[in-house]
Order: structure tokens, then C-alpha cells, then sequence
């Protein structure tokens, strides 16, 4: 297909009807309000769903659910899960019927969010959460240890509870 | 505690005077470039939908002691295939004309019994371009001390540039002159007192649309910045400078936007004056001395962030229009423009 080209007029040749579009769209765009977001102080929300960092869940009862397994330190592809299998005795206090880690460690350094081990985990006991930006002056610092980890999983509010009614 | 100022002789009172005014000129500029740098990443910013710096000090307007300190403290790194004495020579040679040009420019009426004006020369004009002619050496030499090819084509770009702008630059302030009869910058603004319409501006439209579009030119402002065009010569002429040198260079722009400025309120628009509340006879009295200061302050700011502005808004030519714009649109309608006008003068004389 053949464009006719319209032929400009003087006025369009003198170059200033574009310019002083051009400076009208950059006021424009000037007073407009800023798209910014002032990153520490502001963060994005993150949706439902958001796989952020794993971190460990406790049940209702504040029982810890993880079983020490080890599934989800043998599928985890950066190999970024330690865990140290012979827990403490049963606890009376809370009442935990099998056993339970003694130490599991997350390298987040290491960690690349897959959701493998949520995903592998038969008691559901960890959670990839929204956490998106960790930080740390180490490297030391960086690995999560159990203390912390269910500390920043918190309460999972779980429809079966395993336990309750053993 | 001023009567020491009575005693001197007439030849100390230069000195002294004018040592203070050079003092507190270059401090102003100094700080007018390192804030003109804030200026254009800000509205550089708002044009785009940012914010731009706003973390150091309120508003980021500690911003240019920041930056000032970095290229401070940066390695002052010199690569080993340069042209070293060109090298060290050129950002100096870059700076020094935007710096110089202040001298001649009246940039208020009287303070104290002092006409606001460093240098007040019969050949203002002549003076000013001679020594704008020289900024062109600073690129050029620093584009031929990188001894690498990005720069050389910077640098050869912009000698061409320069050359062909300053032709029209200079065709399009002539008018100017044979109106006022006189190159002395203080009697232009003399002519442009009285009245609403008095500003050349009015007088001579197309002078001034000329004088500003060199004028951008001059000062390798978009859409003329074919010296820098970072996107094609990776940094244009000042590729191989870091540090406090490239600072040079940077600030050595600034600068030349600033004179640029203020040669375009000078000549186009009153200077120091406004057209009413008595704005535009010379101060009697200190307070109304330090106001002119502020109008023409205003002024030169204004349109420094009228060429940002633009900056932010107009592509770049390329190489072809650009010596076609010069060569073949501008110097014609310069010439013509000085014709026109010469006849009507000859005609109402």
C-alpha cells in the first residue's frame, strides 16, 4: 500500500509546532504525580501466595511441627537446609508426640525461594512466607537457625491437627 | 568602621572592589552550577514520573556537596595512552570560558556607590564571543588527548558544531548593537528601560529565537549534545576522565549555561531591570540595589531551568540536520534578519 505523504505546512516546517507539544507533554508528565516508591521506608505488599522466604510454623497448640524428616533438606536443590535429626526428649508442655529437630538451619544465602521443601513436607510444617528482602552484616547472620525461623513462621492454623485428639 | 573606604585612591578602590566583586561572582556561579546539576537531575526526574535525589540533606539539596566530595575523593586516574600535557590541559580549558564571560555582564544597577558589573568594557560583546570562541578548545583538546577514537569523534564533532553556531550566534545579536549603537552591555540595558515592551525581546523576536537556538548549540545542550551523545560515543569527549577532571567537564557545562543565560537576559530581556515600580532606573539605595541582584538572579535561573527543560524534552539531531540547520536555515535567516532591520532604522532615521 502507498501512504500519501501530506505535504507540511510553513508553520508545521518550522519545527516549533513539535516543540511545543513536546515541552506541553513534559509539563504534562512534570506535575504529574511520581510513580517512586521510597523503598525502605515504603514496600511493595505482596500478594497471597508470594513465595518469599521458608520459614517454620508452629501448630495451634504452639507445638513444633516439624518431625525432623530431613525430606526437605534431600530435595533442596541448593542444598541450603541442615538439619540435626535427634531432637530433645518429648516435651510435656506441649505435648509432642514424635519427634522433632535439634538444630535445622536455613543458609538464606543459599536458599533460591523454589518452594521444594514446602512442597515436600508430609506435616506441613514449613511455609514459604512473604519475606522478599533479607539482610545481614554476615554471612553468619545469614543462616536462619531453628529459634528464628519459628519465630518468623509463627502460627500455622491448620484445619487437621494431627495431634489433638491422640 | 568604613571610612577606610573614603580614603583610598582611585586606583586602590578598583582593586579592592573589584577583587571583592570577582570573589563574590564566582562564589555565586560556583554555587548556581553545583545547584543547576541539582536542578537538572530533579526536573530530569519530575519530567519522567520520579522523584529524583532527595535523600541527602532536606529535600536533597545537600545533594551537590555529595557529589562534590565523591569526585573529590575519587581516584584521579590518568590511562596510559593519553596525550598526558592535553589531558590535563583540557578539562582547565573546558571550565575556564564559562567562568570568564561573567566579567563583562551587568548583573544588577548600583550597590553602594559600585556598578554591579565586574568589568564594564566598551567591547562587552566582542569580548564575550572571543571568549566563548575558546570553549570549543576544551572539548577539542580533550577529545584529541583521549587518543582513542569515541572521544576524537566527540571532540571533531563538536569543533564543527561550535564553528558553525558561533557564525549564526554572532549574526544574530547584531541587530542588537545597531539598535543600542553601542557593544557595551550596560548601555543594551539601558535601552531596554521604559515601558512594557520595552525588552529587546519584543523588539527583535527573531534575534533572540536565533540567539537561544545557537545558544543551545554553544552550550552542547540537547538537542545539539552530538560532543557527548552518550548513546553513540559512549561518553563523547570526556570518555577517558574520571574523577575530578570529568567534575571539570561537567561543571564547565553548567557554567557555560549559566553565561549563556545571562547573556540572553542581558541582551533579550531588560537585565537586572522590570518594567515597573521603578525597577528600572539604577538603585539609589542599597535595598533596591540587592532587589536588581534578585531579579536578574530570578531571571538567569528561570531560563537555566527553561534549557533543562528542553533537555528532557527534544531528541538529538543528527549530524547531517544539524550542519544543514546551521549552515543552510540559520546564517540565511541571521543575515536577512540584520537587512530587515537595518533598513527599518535607516528608514525611521
Amino acid at each position: 500500500m502507498k501512504i500519501e505523504r501530506t505535504a507540511l505546512t510553513f508553520w508545521e516546517r518550522l519545527y516549533l509546532p513539535a516543540v511545543i507539544a513536546g515541552l506541553k507533554v513534559t509539563l504534562r508528565h512534570f506535575l504529574r504525580r511520581k510513580v517512586t516508591m521510597q523503598y525502605p521506608e515504603e514496600r511493595w505488599v505482596v500478594p497471597t501466595g508470594y513465595r518469599g522466604a521458608p520459614y517454620l510454623v508452629k501448630d495451634q497448640e504452639g507445638r513444633v511441627k516439624c518431625v525432623s524428616c530431613q525430606l526437605c533438606e534431600f530435595v533442596c536443590p541448593p542444598k541450603a537446609i541442615k538439619i540435626l535429626p535427634p531432637g530433645p526428649a518429648v516435651d510435656p508442655a506441649t505435648g509432642n508426640v514424635e519427634k522433632r529437630p535439634r538444630e535445622f538451619e536455613i543458609n538464606m544465602l543459599r536458599c533460591i525461594f523454589c518452594g521444594y521443601c514446602q512442597e515436600v513436607c508430609p506435616e506441613e510444617a514449613i511455609f514459604l512466607m512473604k519475606d522478599y528482602s533479607l539482610t545481614g552484616k554476615s554471612r553468619q547472620e545469614m543462616v536462619y537457625g531453628l529459634e528464628k525461623l519459628l519465630e518468623l513462621g509463627g502460627t500455622h492454623l491448620d484445619s487437621i491437627q494431627k495431634w489433638k485428639h491422640k | 568602621m568604613f571610612e577606610w573606604m573614603n580614603q583610598l585612591t582611585e586606583a586602590q578602590s578598583l582593586v579592592v572592589f573589584s577583587l571583592v566583586k570577582i570573589g563574590v561572582v564566582l562564589a555565586t556561579v560556583m554555587l548556581m552550577i553545583s545547584y543547576a546539576v541539582v536542578a537538572e537531575r530533579r526536573i530530569c526526574a519530575f519530567i519522567q514520573d520520579r522523584i529524583g535525589p532527595n535523600r541527602v540533606g532536606p529535600w536533597g539539596l545537600l545533594q551537590p556537596f555529595a557529589d562534590g566530595l565523591k569526585s573529590f575523593l575519587k581516584e584521579d586516574f590518568v590511562p596510559g595512552h593519553v596525550r598526558k600535557v592535553y589531558f590535563w590541559l583540557a578539562p582547565a580549558a573546558a571550565m575556564l570560558p564559562g567562568l570568564l564571560t561573567v566579567a563583562v555582564i551587568p548583573f544588577g544597577s548600583n550597590l553602594g556607590g559600585q556598578k554591579m558589573v565586574i568589568a564594564d568594557l566598551n567591547v562587552g560583546i566582542l569580548y564575550t564571543f572571543g571568549i566563548v570562541s575558546l570553549g570549543v578548545y576544551g572539548i577539542v583538546l580533550a577529545g584529541y588527548a583521549a587518543n582513542s577514537k569515541y572521544p576524537f569523534l566527540g571532540g571533531i564533532r563538536s569543533s564543527a558544531q561550535m564553528i558553525s553556531y558561533e557564525v549564526a550566534m554572532g549574526l544574530s545579536v547584531i541587530p542588537v548593537f545597531m539598535l543600542a549603537g553601542d557593544l557595551n552591555l550596560s548601555r543594551v540595558i539601558e535601552l531596554q528601560t521604559g515601558g512594557w515592551f520595552g525588552w529587546l525581546v519584543f523588539k527583535l523576536p527573531l534575534s533572540f529565537f536565533l540567539f537561544v537556538i545557537a545558544g543551545f548549540a554553544e552550550t552542547n545542550r540537547l538537542p545539539f549534545d552530538l560532543p557527548e551523545a552518550e548513546n553513540e560515543l559512549v561518553g563523547g569527549y570526556n570518555t577517558e576522565y574520571s574523577s575530578i577532571k570529568f567534575a571539570l567537564f561537567f561543571m564547565g557545562e553548567y557554567a557555560n549555561m549559566i553565561m549563556l543565560s545571562a547573556m540572553t537576559v542581558t541582551l533579550f530581556l531588560g537585565g537586572w531591570t522590570l518594567p515597573f515600580a521603578g525597577l528600572d532606573r539604577p538603585a539609589t539605595t542599597l535595598t533596591v540595589g540587592l532587589l536588581h541582584i534578585g531579579i536578574f538572579l530570578a531571571k538567569v535561573i528561570a531560563l537555566v531551568c527553561f534549557m533543562i527543560w528542553v533537555r528532557w524534552m527534544l531528541p538529538r539531531f543528527r549530524f547531517d540536520q544539524l550542519m544543514d540547520l546551521g549552515w543552510r536555515r540559520m546564517i540565511p535567516v541571521g543575515l536577512a534578519n540584520i537587512v530587515i532591520y537595518a533598513v527599518i532604522l535607516w528608514m525611521r532615521a
